[in-house]
């Protein structure tokens, strides 16, 4: 056994997923919530619009950049063996199904359903009353007119400039009473107008109908002198990954300001059609555009489907939505005293969005206007619109503490956003840092410096999710609020790191990337590797977003073989197989799509019957690992790591919201027959509701569950 | 609050460092923050002498960026020390003036010597294993960037220290430009280094015991800590240390540095170290070695916390200066009990005359080491003495005293022997203050020279009292003391001519 050991080559390409068609894997478990008959009609539009953005951004990123590599001619073989050329075309042919699957949901389930429910989405202008067409014909005129630019292409006139994911009507048309050639004429759909229209309805039923639908029907009005030939929606996708060339762009927010305004002239890479358009118009589209039929979408339904999100957000509805979910208060944050007295009394796990954000935002407002704290030190990622954060922040600087940001430009879409908030901090007063050449900063940490009656007192948030009260709501996260010297020294010599200044001489408790964090990684591994081949107890569960790394996956496949179990609960790409004989029949895997978009990065190592918990800004990813700032802190505290397991274990246990990947590489819900239902995140909101309400019991009466079995 | 919080800064030759600590009785020195910066000051200011706009530039920015860290932590107090880098700068003072101008921050410059004792003051700020350590044999082992400092102890007094060109970074230069395999390293650096240990080892260490090694560095602390932080905490014995050493010497420098999580450019001057480390082990047979991982900020915030008394050390390190003079003293055949006699008189006289030349403690013991190496230069030259003690102190290190001190010493005991040279002269003494200290010194040691002109240590049992313009000297001795009384004033001369005190000799009645 020992020898069969050494001789498999766990890096073989044949043990390993895409990355790419791992993505589309998720996408469908996306997918299959807006089919899952047991969910809420509306949750079924909200999952079916996720699906759209997803794919859209996942063109713009992965797509994108496949296409480039084939462009330069690199060919060199992924993780999986596959060349750049071969994963599109593999891709080409399962992005097809997934939008087909897409479609047919809406058309044949949604739409339906909802016609039943008492909300008729009129489909095409031409279904209209009379009565009804009066009236979009008046909306028309008076709300959207105003906001159009009609485009017409002719000898004089060159191509307009299509918009990256903007919503288009095209159409040919002939000057009036000439036989001359067609002509191509463009209008965009405003994006400043809602895409769904409400029609007044005499009956129970409401009736709505989309933007585009309204310009079409009244398309005659914007090229009056020409006869309209035909008209349809089309949409493109351009190629959008930013390239900054950091060595050479001396002032980074400038750079990045340029790079934005070009992004929306990318290469066009996707072109989606409305399925019966005239062949004549898409051919134009198609030369100008350089479109290959590859990546045309010839769409049986509206196009974007985004939509859907505002459909859902549309008043009426509540009973064909899941209630409200109210985050709750943390039991700890409770009660008189400054929430640094809180922390000095014990470490705070925080646990979004059960529980709310609310003592993170506290916690940079109490130290902003605290006078015995010195300073304040952040790193930003992506922050809300409006960010009571950032306000923060600013205030504190006003109030003359020392405050040193790090903003992270290069978060991908939010670059945008970043920069105003990094020249309004700027502007008050706070030392900003836009980020590190060649890496981002990706951790989430926070640090607060009081002076206090016996010295220098250091305060630490470490958490897994970004400093965003808005996605605090719907993306699961922790987080760890702390005191702790050892780590409130590591988090200093984060901070001088982060400002340019030589690493530490050794640290306490943190793993940093690009550092050592990997390494870290491998060696947690290799030590239960180890441990196994001992016959001593050895697991492994993890809990990470997205598991692409070479390294850590062969590292995993060894420690399989040795006789770890490893439990691992992926949310999207894993391009880790299971069940490979000799390879990973020890390694589970299990994906958890629910109502909240599952976020946190949570590690378990059994290390011979003393485990340890770590907790991370990090996916095993090699851009987690290799091209970012990311932090792995550990819990050390006995209730925290209770705590930890306890969450672990429900989504370890959940039989509603899990899918398991299985040995032919798909995903399969778990079969929940005969057993109790189990889903997690309901789990956790109960809890959450339970211990605000001081009904610890019911929370601990869970926490004791010795072994962890999981059914196949 | 009884917490203060001092910054330290190192303007070192490769690096630029603050510590912050807070230092209070109860907790002594906290460090709270530590921000390092790698700049190479050193290789411009060796090669040419000078450091280009360029390095000012960026050395100003960072300091100004150092300012900001101390205002944020509401540092009450710094102190800034220049080391070798600054040194070999043959235009510091202006470049000094300019940094203070542009960033706030007054450097001040540290001999090797000074340099080196706040590092030994560094290891003893790391608690009571010093003084346990010390009372055995026990050699400091300081290793910097140019040189190497092997200071000995012995029974809790420091025997000698001697500086040796043996830098780490200096050797990592001859290395590369040999490019060798990583094989051949350990026996490349014990050739280069070899020659200078063995003199070291004729000289110095022969027939001395040597139990524990203290070892002054940053590579090897900083490996070692990364394996197990309780390696800086204790001494640990002679295996655990080769056994580290050849665990790292096993791996390539690629999985050294995963292993370690230390940078490859560090590596190198971590091998260095290590190879150095045993080799004096080895040279020196010591079993026990201590690598507490302090650096010179630790020294600056001891000396600080010293100097305003907010704590005291156990250990009495003037006691070191005077014990090294001492020994430095035996090497030329100086006599213990004429230096002793002659210090005793001379402190005599200098604490009587407090008012009259307004002179301090550090003055005082100028004045002790210049007593205990009055005639040092009789070893080279009966009739020179003064000419040739002068050239041994200069070039002889005294750890603790600044080369601007030992060159006051020098000059004390140069003009104990010949004429004075008034500053006008255009001597060799450079400021004038000093000047002056070296006047008011050696007026003093000339007298106390002359009461004992016999070397038969008459007047071992004097008392002094300065009284009007005259200093009166009784003298309790059984012995004839006409030759004293008689060529007195020629030795008095000078004395009356710096401080218009006239020194009068009486004994004491009722003998």
């Amino acid at each position: 056994m020992a020898e069969k050991e050494k001789k498999t080559d766990y890096t073989n390409p044949k043990y390993y997923s895409n990355r790419e068609l791992s993505w589309i894997l998720f996408n469908t478990r996306v997918l299959n919530e807006a089919r899952d008959k047991t969910i809420p009609l509306f949750e079924r539009l909200k999952f079916l619009s996720i699906t759209a953005s997803n794919l859209d951004e996942f063109f713009m990123i992965r797509v994108a950049s496949l296409k480039d590599m084939v462009a330069v001619k690199y060919d060199k073989p992924d993780i999986a063996g596959m060349t750049p050329q071969e994963q599109l075309a593999e891709l080409d042919r399962v992005t097809h199904e997934l939008v087909n699957a897409q479609y047919s949901t809406y058309t044949r389930s949604l739409l339906p359903l909802l016609e039943k429910n008492g909300l008729h989405v009129i489909q095409t202008h031409e279904e209209l009353t009379k009565e009804e067409g009066e009236y979009v014909d008046r909306y028309f005129k008076n709300n959207v007119y105003p906001v159009l630019t009609p485009m017409a292409v002719d000898s004089s006139r060159p191509f307009p400039l299509i918009r990256n994911k903007s919503l288009n009507i095209g159409a040919l048309v002939r000057k009036k009473g000439e036989e001359k050639e067609l002509e191509f004429a463009t209008v965009q759909v405003p994006s400043v107008l809602s895409r769904i229209v409400e029609i007044p309805s005499h009956s129970d039923v409401r009736k709505v109908i989309l933007l585009e639908e309204i310009i079409e029907k009244n398309i005659d009005q914007l090229f009056l002198s020409y006869d309209i030939v035909c008209a349809h929606p089309f949409r493109i996708m351009r190629n959008a990954d930013l390239t900054i060339e950091e060595d050479e762009a001396a002032d980074l927010l400038k750079e990045i300001e340029k790079q934005l305004k070009k992004r929306q002239w990318g290469k066009a890479i996707r072109l989606e059609v409305e399925a019966g358009i005239d062949k004549r118009l898409l051919k134009i589209i198609e030369k100008e555009l350089h479109i290959k039929e590859e990546d045309l979408y010839r769409i049986a339904g509206p196009l974007d489907l985004t939509f859907l999100m505002k459909m859902y957000g549309m008043e009426g509805f509540d009973h064909l939505k899941k209630p409200g979910y109210t985050p709750q208060p943390v039991p700890e944050m409770e009660g008189d005293g400054s929430i640094f007295e809180k922390i000095r009394k014990e470490d705070i796990l925080l646990f979004h969005p059960y529980q709310t954000f609310t003592p993170v935002v506290d916690f940079i407002k109490q130290a902003a206007k605290d006078p015995q704290v010195l300073a304040i030190k952040q790193t930003l990622y992506r922050v809300s619109g409006n960010s009571p954060i950032i306000a923060a922040l600013a205030q504190a600087a006003e109030n003359g503490k020392q405050v040193s940001v790090l903003v992270e430009l290069k978060a991908r879409f939010d670059e945008e956003n970043n920069i105003v908030w990094a020249k309004m901090l700027e502007k008050a007063g706070c030392h900003v840092i836009y980020g590190l050449v060649g890496l981002k900063t990706h951790s989430k940490i926070t640090l607060v410096v009081r002076q206090e009656e016996d010295g220098i007192a250091r305060y630490v948030h470490l958490g897994t999710g970004n400093y965003n009260d808005a996605t605090a709501k719907l993306y699961t996260d922790t987080g760890l609020l702390t005191c702790s010297e050892a780590i409130g020294e590591d988090a200093t010599a984060v901070f001088n790191m982060l400002s340019g200044y030589s690493e530490p001489r050794s640290w306490n408790k943190l793993a940093l990337a690009p550092l050592w964090l990997k390494d870290r990684f491998l060696s947690l591994i290799g030590r239960e590797t180890e441990y196994a081949r001992q016959g001593r107890k050895a697991k492994i569960i993890a809990k990470v977003n997205s598991l692409c790394d070479r390294d850590i996956i062969a590292a995993l496949y060894e420690a399989s073989t040795a006789g770890v179990k490893i439990h691992l609960i992926v949310r999207g790409v894993c391009c880790l197989r299971v069940g490979i004989p000799g390879v990973s029949e020890n390694i589970k895997v299990r994906s958890i799509v629910g109502n909240f978009l599952e976020h946190s990065r949570i590690f378990y190592f059994e290390n011979n019957g003393e485990p340890e918990f770590y907790m991370g800004s990090a996916d095993w990813m090699p851009r987690n690992l290799e091209r970012r700032v990311e932090i792995l802190f550990p819990i050390e505290k006995e209730e925290l790591k209770q705590k930890v397991m306890h969450i672990l274990d429900l989504q370890l246990k959940d039989n509603v919201k899990a899918n398991v990947l299985t040995k032919d590489n798909t995903y399969e819900k778990v079969d929940g027959r005969g057993k109790e239902r189990l889903d997690s995140q309901e789990a956790f909101c109960q809890e959450a509701m339970e211990r605000a309400a001081g009904r610890e019991e019911a929370y601990h009466s869970r926490i004791f569950i010795p072994e962890i079995h999981i059914e196949e | 609050m009884g917490v203060k919080t001092f910054a330290a800064i190192d303007v070192g030759s490769y690096e630029l460092s603050m510590k912050i600590f807070e230092i209070s009785p109860k907790d002594k020195l906290r460090e709270i923050d530590h921000i390092r910066h790698r700049i190479d000051l050193g290789t411009e200011t060796y090669t040419t002498g000078k450091l280009s706009h360029g390095k000012v530039d960026e050395l100003c920015r960072v300091l100004c960026e150092y300012g900001d860290i101390m205002k944020s932590y509401r540092v009450s107090d710094y102190k800034a020390y220049g080391t070798s880098a600054i040194r070999e700068m043959e235009n510091r003072e202006i470049v000094l003036e300019q940094i203070k101008m542009r960033t706030g921050i007054h450097i001040d410059m540290l001999s090797n010597s000074e340099q080196r004792f706040l590092d030994y003051k560094s290891i003893a700020s790391k608690g009571e294993s010093f003084n346990g350590l010390i009372s055995k044999g026990t050699a400091i082992i300081d290793i910097g960037g140019g040189s190497l400092q092997v200071s000995l102890f012995d029974k809790d007094s420091l025997v000698t220290t001697q500086n040796v060109r043996l830098g780490i970074l200096l050797i990592r230069e001859h290395l590369l430009k040999l490019k060798p395999k990583q094989s051949q390293y350990a026996e490349i650096i014990e050739e280069l280094s070899g020659g200078q240990i063995e003199v070291l080892e004729k000289l110095y260490l022969k027939n001395r015991k040597i139990e524990n090694i203290i070892v002054v560095d940053e590579y090897i602390s900083n490996a070692m800590a990364k394996k197990d932080r309780n390696y800086l905490e204790h001494y640990i014995d002679k295996d655990t240390y080769l056994n580290f050493v050849r665990e790292i010497r096993e791996c390539s420098l690629t999985e050294m540095g995963k292993y370690l999580q230390m940078p490859e450019e560090s590596l190198v001057l971590l091998f260095i170290s290590s190879v150095l480390v045993t080799k004096l082990l080895q040279t020196t047979g010591a079993d026990r070695l201590w690598i507490p991982g302090v650096t010179l900020c630790d020294g600056i915030g001891y000396e600080y916390a010293e100097k305003n008394k907010i704590y005291f050390a156990t250990h009495d390190f003037e006691k070191d200066i005077i014990d090294c003079t001492q020994n430095i003293s035996k090497r030329y055949m100086g006599s213990k009990k004429r230096g002793e006699t002659l210090e005793k008189i001379a402190l005599t006289v200098f604490d009587s005359m407090k008012k009259a030349h307004g002179l301090g403690k550090r003055e005082r013991l100028l004045l002790r080491l210049a007593a205990l190496l009055h005639d040092c230069g009789k070893y080279i030259s009966m009739i020179n003495v003064g000419e040739a003690s002068y050239e041994i102190v200069m070039s002889t290190e005294i750890i603790g005293i600044s080369h601007a001190e030992r060159e006051i010493v020098a000059n004390v005991v140069r003009y104990n022997y010949r004429d004075f040279d008034y500053y006008h002269d255009g001597r060799s003494i450079a400021d004038k203050h000093s000047y002056l200290v070296v006047a008011k010194l050696t007026a003093i040691l000339r007298v106390a020279t002359g009461l004992d002109r016999s070397h038969k240590e008459k007047f071992r049992d004097i008392t002094a009292l300065l009284k009007d313009r005259q200093l009166v000297l009784t003298v309790n001795t059984p012995y004839d003391i006409t030759v004293e009384k008689g060529l007195f004033s020629s030795k008095a001369a000078f004395f009356e001519e710096i401080f218009e005190v006239t020194p009068v000799i009486k004994r004491k009645r009722g003998i």
